[in-house]
């Protein structure tokens, strides 16, 4: 793999091979219904969900944004902070062509509640309701989250008041999950076992089913011992009053996940330029592959780059060191380190030869003074400036340097993802200082989405 | 400090990477430490750079002193069938059992019970003894789920006693429950100096604190060095840009010129940082709980960044003695 200052060459390898995403277009094509953001914990997918959606609806779409958790403050800038499973508009979208945003945070038991509410009756509903394992699932099943986003995403699509869905995916313990739990949660509610719990008598006049049967209740035997009577009691209740819904169940989760697949669906992975977010990032490229979901690139997030590319982290360390240095030389040698006569001729040798600047920084503060002091004082003052600002480029030079290893580091992370799929259509964000918790910081990362923009000096 | 130490966080702040070290760092002076996970991805592998984990308890690595880390990835079904056979010596039956999907049943349908046999495993291994009636283990470190999970992940009492009411999985349950509401256990939280994990992190205490469950320390990771002092940097935003260019150019660089606003700008970028991440540590302050602060690895982890954060561990003193630590006064 390319090596500290190979770091040019693979620069351009990279965006040789690497095709642009144009967000915008994605965005604009009135054939793109839904955007699913998926990728590793923590690579900034929902910040990357809302900012597409403010940007879409300014582009004069009518969007809807499904987060699944949402930091607060993020929630709170697009008025969604209360956990109301309900969609709401969002104010502040401009624009001369403006759509509308409208955004909603998932609350998962309540989705599977509607869900049963809808598909039973008052009697039934209840009975699965106040069911131990009902609530045991629909708040905890590790895959709860990921099929009832799903749900939603499907409902939302079926309403077909929106024109384009954003949705983020949850915070799973690995990017696959949310594509593999609708499917576990379907095949496990129509799964062998529960119809053996559900219907043994069915089977007892079949021959061939008599072994079954007889681990049947071996089995409903020793869980019973295991988990106590009650546990099976509740179990057999439960899978008796969810029984006409199972049907249901997997018709919905076979139409969601074909609907994934349609045309009208793009996949965005989104990733940070690190090891283990591209890994992970890697693996959904090839899942979407193999179930022929359709992927429309890669959003590589907080990319670090830097306008003074040209200056390396090597030269740049050299020349710190060298102002680090320029104190001692100064002493000794006078003017024979200035290459800049024009600009240095204020300065006298004697404020060059300062031995230690360090002590003078409280003069610092008096710099802007605009009194014309005396002749000492003044050269006591250049003399500070001076030397300070010796350690100040010294310290930005470090700074640049630090900011160079990080650059090249991410880059050779990139191409290593670009390596693998070179046909993966990359847009990258800029990282910024802070967080971003408003409308405006949503109006910005969608910018640079659209823009690419692609850092100096990072591709 | 506790025996078991519970290692929870944010999704990608790295609490893998915090476990492990931790790890690596009790298991100094010949002691012998295990590392868990319960989340079945793979992670601790993956960092010690070694082939899939079983599920058996491993050896994977040596710390300084001839102490050993151990590991083992706890897998729900697995426990269920050695419980099953641990109580009813089912033998082949229990393989019929998972044939027919039973034990994906009982651990998918009850979440609580899949939790309950994931923490029983590792409470057993936190009490086990050996002959001589020594811990085999000194310290039992889990790569846990993420904070958002965590409280109801240990509180498999509450999760279990709707369902499984009497039996032994309920026994179970309120074995584990005992282990993990003594001082014998801490639930540290992992977290970056950003908004996001900071505020999560504050949210995860209040619950394990609800829940009666022991807060043990907050450790902040990828802690990035600071090369400017704040001073300076407010001074190079101030306008002494023709006296930097002037400096740039004694220092040896051409074209100093064009760099200056870029340096400038790179250095009110960190400032801004600076700023948040002053900000972040006030609130961790606010929580008034011990904690460390781990260096970022710049170059991505790998076994020699984990040995170095193990050793900054202990130089924060994690490892110094049995029974002691600054966290000990907040694990109970």
């Amino acid at each position: 793999m390319t090596q500290g200052t190979d770091a040019d060459t693979a620069t351009d390898r990279a965006t040789a091979l690497a095709p642009a995403l144009d967000t915008d277009a994605l965005l604009d094509d009135p054939g793109i219904r839904i955007v699913v953001c998926c990728g590793s914990g923590g690579v900034g997918k929902t910040t990357t969900a809302a900012a597409l959606g403010v940007r879409a609806a300014e582009r004069g779409r009518k969007v809807v944004v499904l987060t699944i958790d949402p930091a607060r403050r993020l929630a709170q800038s697009m008025g969604i902070d209360s956990l109301d499973n309900i969609p709401r508009r969002v104010s502040g979208i401009d624009g001369e062509s403006a759509g509308e945003l409208h955004a909603m945070m998932l609350d998962m038991k309540r989705t599977f509640d509607e869900i049963v509410e809808a598909h039973a009756d008052g009697e039934r509903a209840r009975a699965i309701l106040e069911n131990p394992f009902y609530q045991s699932l629909s708040a905890g099943f590790a895959g709860t989250q990921e099929y009832m986003a799903m749900e939603k995403l499907g409902q939302l699509r079926a309403r077909n008041a929106w024109d384009l869905i954003i949705v983020d995916t949850p915070p799973s313990r690995s990017a696959l999950d949310f594509l593999d739990a609708p499917k576990r949660l379907g095949s496990f509610l129509d799964g062998r076992f529960i119809k053996l719990l559900m219907a043994p008598a069915k089977m007892g006049g079949r021959a061939g089913m008599k072994f079954l049967n007889v681990g049947m209740s071996m089995m409903t035997g020793t869980l019973g011992k295991l988990l106590g009577g009650q546990f099976l009691r509740d179990v057999q209740t439960f899978v008796a009053a969810m029984d006409t819904m199972f049907g249901g169940f997997r018709t919905r989760a076979d139409a969601t996940y074909k609907l994934l697949q349609a045309p009208g669906t793009a996949f965005l992975v989104v990733a940070t330029p690190e090891r283990d977010a591209l890994r992970e990032a890697a693996y959904f490229v090839e899942r979407l592959a193999a179930e022929e979901m359709p992927l429309a690139g890669l959003v590589l997030n907080r990319v670090h780059g830097s306008d003074a590319a040209r200056l390396s982290a090597e030269l740049a360390l050299a020349a710190a060191e060298n102002l680090d240095g320029v104190g001692i030389v100064d002493q000794t040698a006078g003017k024979a380190g200035l290459r800049d006569p024009a600009d240095w001729s204020v300065v006298s040798p004697e404020a060059v030869a300062d031995p230690d600047p360090s002590e003078h920084e409280d003069t610092e503060d008096r710099e802007p003074d605009p009194e014309p002091a005396p002749e000492v004082a003044t050269r006591t003052e250049t003399v500070t400036e001076d030397a300070s600002v010796e350690q100040l480029t010294a310290g930005l030079l470090r700074l640049h340097a630090e900011r160079m290893q990080v650059v090249a580091r991410e880059q050779r992370t990139r191409d290593r993802f670009t390596a693998l799929h070179p046909e993966v259509a990359v847009t990258q964000v800029a990282a910024l200082p802070g967080d971003v918790h408003d409308l405006a910081g949503l109006r910005a990362i969608g910018h640079r989405l659209a823009t690419g923009s692609t850092p100096a000096g990072a591709a | 400090m506790s025996r078991f130490q519970v290692v929870s966080g944010k999704g990608g702040t790295g609490k893998t990477t915090v476990a492990a070290a931790l790890a690596l760092a009790l298991a100094t002076e010949g002691r012998r430490t295990l590392l868990v996970e319960v989340e079945g991805r793979q992670g601790i592998a993956q960092l010690f750079e070694t082939e899939s984990l079983p599920y058996e308890e491993r050896k994977i690595a040596v710390a300084p002193g001839g102490g050993e880390v151990y590991a083992l990835a706890i897998d729900a079904e697995r426990a269920l069938l050695d419980y099953l056979q641990m109580f009813y010596k089912l033998g082949s039956a229990g393989r019929a059992l998972k044939k027919l999907g039973a034990i994906d049943f009982a651990t998918t349908i009850a979440p609580g019970v899949r939790d309950v046999l994931l923490t029983g495993k590792a409470c057993e291994a936190v009490r086990r003894k050996d002959k001589q009636n020594r811990y085999v283990y000194d310290y039992v470190i889990m790569d846990a789920p993420p904070t958002g999970r965590i409280t109801r992940f240990l509180n498999v009492n509450d999760e279990v006693a709707g369902l499984a009411r009497i039996g032994p999985i309920h026994t179970q349950a309120q074995a584990v429950m005992r282990v993990l509401k003594s001082p014998e256990t801490a639930v540290h939280l992992v977290t970056l100096l950003e908004e996001m994990p900071v505020q999560e992190t504050a949210d995860g205490i209040a619950e394990l604190r609800a829940a009666e469950l022991p807060v043990g320390r907050v450790i902040v990771n990828m802690v990035r060095p600071h090369l400017l002092d704040e001073d300076a940097l407010r001074t190079a935003a101030g306008g002494r840009r023709k006296e930097i260019a002037r400096a740039l150019t004694r220092a040896g660089v051409t074209g100093s010129a064009g760099l200056v606003r870029p340096l400038v700008e790179q250095a009110a970028e960190h400032a801004q940082r600076v700023e948040l991440e002053r900000e972040q540590r006030e609130v961790l302050a606010g929580l008034e709980l011990p904690g460390h602060e781990l260096p970022l690895i710049g170059e991505g982890m790998d076994p020699a960044g984990l040995y170095d954060l193990a050793t900054e561990l202990r130089k924060q003193g994690v490892g110094d003695g049995v029974g002691e630590g600054v966290g000990q006064g907040v694990d109970t």
